[in-house]
């Protein structure tokens, strides 16, 4: 390792004095974000009902989050990669903690009762996960053997596993991609990369018949033929699909999106946002809010390419792999081409702990990318 | 960190990162455009069908059922109005459990087992969102329980719709009829749309006959819902136009008296308005009550109905058909006087035996005593005292052919074409009728027993008053009707142009006659002249229910009730002005003087006395 890499050029007098450096922010990555941020309000005004409380309390969930990223972005890379166990361990405790003494809502049980907030486990394993399989396997040389890659497989599988159970199909689904795309990068060899995928189909009858619980089987057959259950399983997804197909090319205007407004669309305001949008800014909103998530995942790529250590590099390709993961899964299962599994858009949905926890990652990237910047 | 002869080489490290990572981006764009296919698919290619299932979705258009008309006695008394009905509706999307939610509801008001079966029945063919009713009718404590006990019954509701109802009950239910559901064969055969607000429809009497008139326009609105099926806001409404309002010749007060004076027996009684065919009253007892059938009998009660040896459920008035017996003697009369037959002056001599030529075995007269009703019977004696003997004859030289052509125009052997559905036609019968009928040809004996109306003869208590009107009025044909105006139009049709051709004097004669019915010390029918202070004319009649063997006396000693004669009378009054004709059955009465004689007396007073009213408050 260089020494430095554990130089930050706050330590150096003679470094950039300009605010974006001193205080390690990217900013095309800061202007996309807050972009994002900017649509996502707006959005959310609309599909709250036009409701300026939810309006506010996402504004403040956005605070506190580019908030938790600036702080992200205070630590060097080193301090995430030699923290990165610690914190996985402590990550993974809390997740067996959930299952006995967790709280929840709507029969999941997520998180933690700490007295004076509630902390919800997995969301940390979003982070924790990525950044201590890249840890772990930047110590090996590239690609992994297969017993490191074995290691890693398990630490992703282990968190992938507690949180399936909670259940919340979606975000075990995150930490799943994002430990995959670590051992990816790290240039797992083809052969296993093989494997794993028939290893994966030998595995479905088994999630079927074991692992996935009936609502969540229904979930998939209602993906088969949303038709069937047209006011069970199915409802979600006709709904949403009638509220995307009707928005056509440039939409029919803000807040006036019949089926968010009149109530037809459910979770409008969070998991199934994409569709008021689509219904409300037609076609070109779709994929202008597509391209915006392109340019990100695209300036995240370069920040990647450009990280000092493969440590910072991997974590740097996992996280921004792992945020389109969000993304396709959402806007899959929400125009019904995939399962309907729990899983907000990012930085449109309602919610706060997903802005937290998104803004966190994107501090790791910013602390990656002015890392390279040093003088 | 050198592991198992790797060996630590950042250019190849990043370079097998960078292609990695690049591999990544590639899957990145590809999904990429999955998803923006996916959208176009969505939005562009599929946009119509998706923008029309949006509006749908949004506007739901509901109707809005229309106030059925009402319908008004001559006198504007209500006789079948709407009120409204509090149902218990349940809407299971809005209910957590509805197992639940049905046990709970069972505890507060008494759900019949009869409820749940329909409610489920119900619930496998309604639309998403729909109402469907549990239970109807609740009372004004059911709905306070329901009130009170709201927040936890979510998904059921108290919702109000209108209902029929007849204020009078049993008294008009023959002829008004009644509205109940309606049932698969006639949602079939009407125009969904036109009820797309009511599952009620006019099931017999007049609210059937009216329905098209009575239904009124379904309107409907259209509302913006959200997806849990409630209104939000009403975009555009059309609103029901009620059914027309029909007022009835039918005078609720003289409908009263006729009923209450059958005390109970079986019978029917129609009272026609000369002056323009309206019916004044018409009654068939026993009676029932039509509010039962509106929404939907029980089947205990309705079995109850339909079993009883009384048959309430069957119109008589215009359904049940009896042989007119001697109320058909003064018709034949005026026949033979117009066509010279027989002639006031002739007589004949009376030994209570007939015989015809080539036919061994006598006629006797079953109603009067043997040895007949002796000498000098003339015509107007004939219809007096009702002596057979005489019409056998007169009957004979007549013969079937004049009988039966006079016989339909007085009204007997065709539907009246009274303005209700359901209506016999009784049988006037002729040379053609038995061939058709019995495929034999027509013999002397068959006009011996149509001329006192026994036989194959057969006729409705509307024909016998329309019968009894055509004699008051001289001829006139007019048709019987219920409704008198709809809306406040008059619905009089207008009056035939040719009478019945027979000549004044005859009329006269023959008015006389069946005054002396009434008015002399000899008529059949003295006995309900007492204290009358007008005249009535009419004629007395007796049907055998069942059929005597001519050897055999009859005596009602030694038969069932039920075997009884019926006993008949047509009447009208006043005589010198008639105004309102009668016919009238009382079954197994007997004797048309002693038993429905009377009621026609009471019909008759209550009708002069409200014209005198009348009178003196035009004075």
């Amino acid at each position: 390792m260089h020494r430095n890499d554990f130089v930050r050029q706050l330590n150096n007098p003679g470094g950039d004095r300009r605010p974006s450096r001193v205080l390690h922010l990217d900013i095309p990555l800061l202007l996309l974000l807050l972009t994002l941020c900017g649509i996502g309000l707006t959005v959310l005004y609309s599909a709250s009902g036009q409701s300026i409380f939810y309006v506010k309390r996402q504004a403040t969930f956005m605070l506190v989050g580019l908030f938790a990223m600036l702080v992200m972005a205070q630590f060097k890379p080193r301090f995430w990669e030699r923290g990165s166990l610690l914190i996985y361990i402590g990550g993974l405790l809390s997740l067996i903690a959930v299952l006995f003494f967790g709280v929840g809502a709507k029969g999941a049980q997520r998180w933690l009762d700490l007295g004076f907030t509630r902390f919800q486990p997995s969301e940390l394993m979003k982070i924790a996960v990525p950044m201590m399989v890249s840890a772990y396997l930047s110590k090996r040389y590239m690609p992994p053997r297969f017993k490191y890659v074995f290691v890693a497989t398990l630490a992703t599988l282990l968190p992938v596993f507690l949180v399936a159970r909670q259940p919340d199909l979606g975000t075990s689904l995150i930490i799943f991609s994002s430990g995959f795309f670590a051992i990816f990068l790290a240039g797992l060899r083809k052969r296993y990369l093989v494997a794993t995928g028939l290893l994966a189909l030998a595995a479905i009858p088994t999630l079927w018949f074991y692992v996935l619980l009936d609502y969540q089987k229904q979930r998939v057959l209602t993906l088969l033929n949303p038709g069937e259950d047209k006011l069970g399983a199915g409802w979600n997804i006709i709904q949403s699909t009638t509220a995307i197909g009707s928005g056509g090319w440039s939409g029919k205007g803000w807040t006036q999106g019949t089926q968010s407004q009149l109530n037809f669309l459910p979770e409008s305001h969070t998991d199934f946002i994409i569709a008021v949008l689509a219904e409300e800014f037609g076609l070109i909103g779709v994929l202008s809010l597509l391209l915006v998530y392109l340019l990100l995942i695209g300036r995240c790529m370069v920040i990647a390419l450009n990280a000092q250590t493969l440590f910072s590099r991997l974590v740097a390709g996992t996280l921004s792999l792992t945020f389109f993961v969000y993304i396709f899964v959402n806007m899959g299962m929400v125009s019904g081409i995939l399962p309907v599994v729990g899983a907000p858009l990012p930085f449109i949905s309602y919610g706060g702990s997903a802005i937290v926890t998104l803004f966190s990652g994107f501090g790791i990237l910013m602390a990656i990318s002015t890392e390279q910047k040093r003088i | 960190m050198m592991h198992d002869g790797a060996f630590s080489d950042p250019a190849r490290e990043r370079q097998l990162f960078a292609r990695r990572l690049f591999f990544g981006t590639l899957v990145t764009l590809l999904l990429s455009i999955v998803l923006s296919l996916r959208y176009f698919d969505l939005q562009i290619s599929r946009y119509e069908d998706f923008a029309t299932q949006s509006n749908n979705n949004r506007v739901l258009v509901r109707p809005l059922p229309p106030a059925r008309g009402l319908i008004y006695d001559r006198k504007g008394e209500l006789i079948a109005d709407n009120r409204p009905s509090y149902d218990l509706t349940i809407v299971p999307e809005r209910s957590d459990n509805i197992e639940q939610l049905l046990s709970e509801l069972g505890k507060l008001i008494t759900i019949s087992e009869r409820d749940l079966q329909r409610f489920r029945k119900q619930l496998s063919r309604r639309r998403p969102f729909e109402q469907t009713t549990l239970h109807i009718n609740l009372s004004e404590a059911e709905r306070a329980i329901l009130a009170v006990n709201g927040h936890r019954l979510g998904g059921a509701e108290t919702s109000a719709r209108l209902i029929r109802h007849y204020p009078h009950k049993d008294l008009f239910a023959h002829a008004v009829g009644y509205v109940g559901r309606i049932n698969e064969r006639e949602s079939q055969a009407i125009d969904g749309v036109k009820y797309s607000g009511t599952d009620s429809i006019g099931k017999i009497g007049l609210e059937k006959f009216y329905e098209t008139q009575l239904l009124g326009t379904v309107g409907s609105e259209q509302v913006e819902t959200n997806a849990r099926g409630r209104a939000m806001r009403i975009l555009e409404q059309t609103p029901a136009l009620p059914g027309d309002n029909l007022t009835l010749y039918l005078d609720s007060d003289l409908q009263r008296v006729a009923f209450e004076a059958f005390n109970g027996e079986r019978g029917a009684l129609v009272a026609i308005e000369i002056e323009t065919g309206g019916i004044l009253a018409m009654v068939s007892t026993p009676s029932y009550d039509p509010n039962l059938f509106v929404t939907g009998i029980s089947q205990k009660n309705y079995d109850g109905l339909l079993y009883s040896k009384d048959r309430p459920l069957f119109d008589r008035s215009i359904r049940g058909q009896y042989p007119p017996g001697s109320t058909i003697k003064p018709m034949f009369g005026l026949i033979a006087l117009q066509h010279n037959i027989v002639s006031p002056s002739y007589q004949i001599n009376d030994n209570g035996y007939f015989y015809f030529k080539g036919i061994e075995r006598p006629w006797r007269d079953h109603n009067f005593a043997r040895g007949g009703h002796g000498d000098g019977v003339d015509l107007s004696k004939a219809i007096i005292e009702s002596c057979n003997i005489y019409f056998y004859g007169l009957g004979v030289k007549t013969g079937i052919d004049l009988l039966s052509d006079y016989g339909s125009q007085f009204g007997l052997g065709a539907r009246t074409g009274i303005d209700m559905p359901g209506e016999r036609p009784g049988i006037m019968p002729n040379r053609a009728w038995k061939k058709g009928a019995h495929g034999q040809s027509w013999f002397n004996g068959d006009t011996i027993n149509t001329s006192i109306g026994q036989g194959f003869m057969l006729t409705t208590p509307l024909q016998l008053a329309v019968m009894s009107a055509r004699i008051a009025s001289r001829g006139d044909l007019r048709t019987p009707r219920l409704v008198k105006s709809i809306n406040g139009i008059e619905q009089a049709p207008p009056p035939p142009g040719t009478n019945i051709n027979i000549s004044d004097k005859h009329w006269d004669y023959m008015h006389k006659a069946m005054e002396d019915v009434v008015h002399s010390s000899r008529g059949t029918a003295r006995s309900i002249s007492q204290g009358l202070d007008y005249k009535i004319a009419g004629k007395t009649g007796t049907a055998q229910a069942i059929s005597i063997d001519a050897e055999e006396k009859y005596d009602s000693s030694k038969l069932e009730k039920n075997q009884w004669d019926h006993a008949l009378f047509v009447a009208f009054a006043p005589v010198a002005d008639p105004k309102i004709a009668i016919g009238l059955i009382v079954e197994n009465g007997e004797h048309g003087g002693s038993s429905a004689a009377p009621i026609a007396r009471a019909v008759f007073d209550a009708y002069m006395a409200s014209q005198e009213s009348a009178t003196l408050v035009n004075r």
